[in-house]
């Protein structure tokens, strides 16, 4: 259940597939602009972000998972009508950061993802928060009870989103 | 170059988030200065991916909907049909009533010279997807430049407005500024106390109607209408209610809106795709009667033969004549006698109930609003009281797309 600490030899790296490459992060993007229509509490969950974070640390690599994240966080702002960067700007972060510390620890089991997913969320939130208010003037109501439920509900989601991606991920 | 290789990942992360910064800064600055929008193409490649998921899964949705509704699920139609028949009835009444001081007041209107501006073309469209971001509050649609949607045209439902058209970039998909948006702005007006304010969004998804004065009593529940002074949304259309009204920090009042239409679960809204200005003329083809109404309902006098018929006239005195069918009298042709009314395919005139049908199905324009024959009607749209009502010229045709 712990997060480990394993050497570089131990941690094995996967790649996925191009049609996968594309698809799940236009599928993660088109789901969170549909549902929410159907069903309005699903706007507390984030997919694009547990796709970034569950690509960033199968692919162990920085590049490829600022890369991921950039892109996956661009598409996100281009349905919204506030400046495109601001989703982009926080997944670029998120992608590096997690597949940087995907390197470094064991993330193959369900609490190590469940932790790692709160993590990389409290990180989305607060680059999210800042850019949003200190840069682009937005007013942005933070509210601790909304944060910690929303948290955890895309921890419980993103376990679920690495044990699909793991069944599309390849080992290098 | 050796420190480049160690430190090449950070470094590239570095460079991205920087144009990204850059390309944020330089995005708020041209908005701020120019009003354009230069990340056009992204926004409209975006919207291309991933709106025909969108519509295909809508499609899927609606009919499915449609097959169980239309045939399965018929259940209770015959009550309902014959409970909405006695509503009709009771609801043409009420406006042959209102009918009477509507044209008094496009007298005293068009005395005035006062000019008003209606909606005279609308577009049902579906919605097909959101943003997706608590931050946005905007949904798209399955009507985009091609179908004529423009931006800051006013986006309406049966229950209430809606939100107005931000981009219409893509030829058929466009996308919907909701009023529950931090960004977005709403001229409106109380219904009973008349105090004018702003009606805006707030970061966690309220509306509240600012601008109000805190010297001012706002009641709970009190209707909130459109004003019309933001040049989008025609005067008189229902916005919401008042759930709550306190004293804010400085001199104006906190009052919080609760929006009559439900903005979490859209599925069909009605685009405002044309609106006209015209001066008021007072009602000159006679509206049907509230005793007409009634009378059409009394038991039927078969017709009398002819004969007997140019006997009894002379006889009639002017004024007293009803029809024996209960036709409507147009209030020109008053105290004349009155034949007995021609059959709808004589062509000769609106049969009775032609002339109620038409009466009723003009119930909607006391908003500006325009009947519709297919499409969803507008019946919730409350009128201010201080809304011209439309005249009584034939409008143009309210274009309903079917889905």
């Amino acid at each position: 259940m712990a997060i480990t600490y394993t050497s570089g030899e131990q941690v094995e790296v996967y790649r996925f597939s191009i049609p996968a490459t594309v698809l799940i992060p236009l599928t993660a993007v088109f789901l969170q602009a549909w549902l929410p229509l159907r069903f309005p509490f699903f706007t507390i969950f984030d997919l694009p972000l547990l796709v970034v974070i569950g690509f960033a640390t199968a692919r162990r690599n920085p590049l490829a998972g600022l890369v991921t994240g950039g892109l996956i966080g661009i598409l996100q702002d281009a349905l919204t009508h506030q400046p495109i960067g601001l989703y982009g700007i926080a997944l670029t972060v998120v992608g590096f950061g997690a597949s940087s510390l995907g390197i470094k620890l064991d993330v193959e089991n369900a609490g190590a993802r469940f932790l790692l997913t709160i993590f990389f969320y409290a990180v989305h939130e607060v680059i999210y928060f800042m850019i949003a208010r200190g840069l682009v003037g937005l007013h942005m109501a933070w509210s601790w009870p909304h944060e910690f439920l929303s948290g955890m509900a895309n921890a419980v989601l993103g376990v679920l989103v690495f044990m699909l991606l793991d069944r599309v991920k390849q080992r290098t | 170059m050796d420190v480049l290789g160690r430190y090449r990942n950070l470094i590239v992360l570095v460079g991205v988030l920087f144009a990204q910064i850059l390309g944020l800064a330089v995005q708020v600055n041209v908005k701020r200065t120019t009003d354009t929008e230069p990340t056009r193409l992204i926004r409209v490649w975006a919207v291309a991916t991933v709106a025909p998921l969108e519509k295909t899964l809508g499609w899927l949705q609606t009919s499915s909907g449609n097959i169980w509704h239309n045939y399965f699920y018929l259940r209770g139609v015959r009550a309902e049909n014959r409970d909405l028949k006695l509503q009709i009835e009771r609801m043409s009444l009420e406006q042959a009533r209102m009918s009477q001081d509507a044209d008094q007041a496009r007298r005293l209107q068009a005395l005035l010279g006062f000019k008003e501006r209606f909606i005279s073309q609308t577009m049902a469209a579906q919605v097909i997807g959101s943003s997706g971001s608590e931050l946005s509050r905007s949904v798209y649609i399955d009507k985009g430049y091609k179908d004529g949607i423009k931006p800051d045209m006013a986006v309406i439902t049966a229950d209430g407005i809606v939100g107005k058209v931000l981009r219409a970039d893509n030829r058929h998909v466009a996308q919907v500024l909701l009023i529950d948006d931090q960004t977005s702005g709403v001229g409106a007006i109380l219904d009973k106390t008349r105090l004018q304010g702003i009606l805006r969004g707030t970061p966690t998804g309220e509306v509240v109607l600012e601008k109000v004065m805190s010297d001012e009593t706002v009641p709970v529940g009190e209707l909130v209408l459109t004003s019309g002074g933001d040049g989008i949304f025609p005067k008189g259309l229902l916005v919401g209610k008042v759930t709550k009204a306190s004293p804010g920090s400085d001199l104006f009042l906190n009052i919080h809106v609760r929006p009559a239409a439900d903005l979490s679960r859209l599925e069909e809204v009605l685009v405002v795709t044309k609106m006209d200005e015209r001066q008021s003329e007072p009602d000159r083809t006679g509206a049907a009667r509230a005793v007409d109404i009634l009378a059409e309902r009394l038991p039927g006098v078969p017709p009398k033969p002819e004969s007997a018929e140019k006997v009894a006239a002379p006889a009639s005195a002017p004024g007293t004549a009803k029809p024996a069918t209960g036709a409507p009298t147009n209030s020109g042709s008053e105290g004349k006698p009155k034949a007995p009314p021609p059959p709808v395919s004589a062509g000769g005139g609106p049969s009775a109930t032609q002339k109620t049908t038409t009466a009723a199905s003009s119930s909607g324009r006391s908003s500006g609003i325009p009947a519709s024959t297919t499409g969803p009607p507008i019946v919730k749209v409350t009128p201010a009281p201080a809304t011209p009502v439309s005249d009584p010229k034939p409008q143009p045709a309210t274009e309903d797309t079917p889905h």
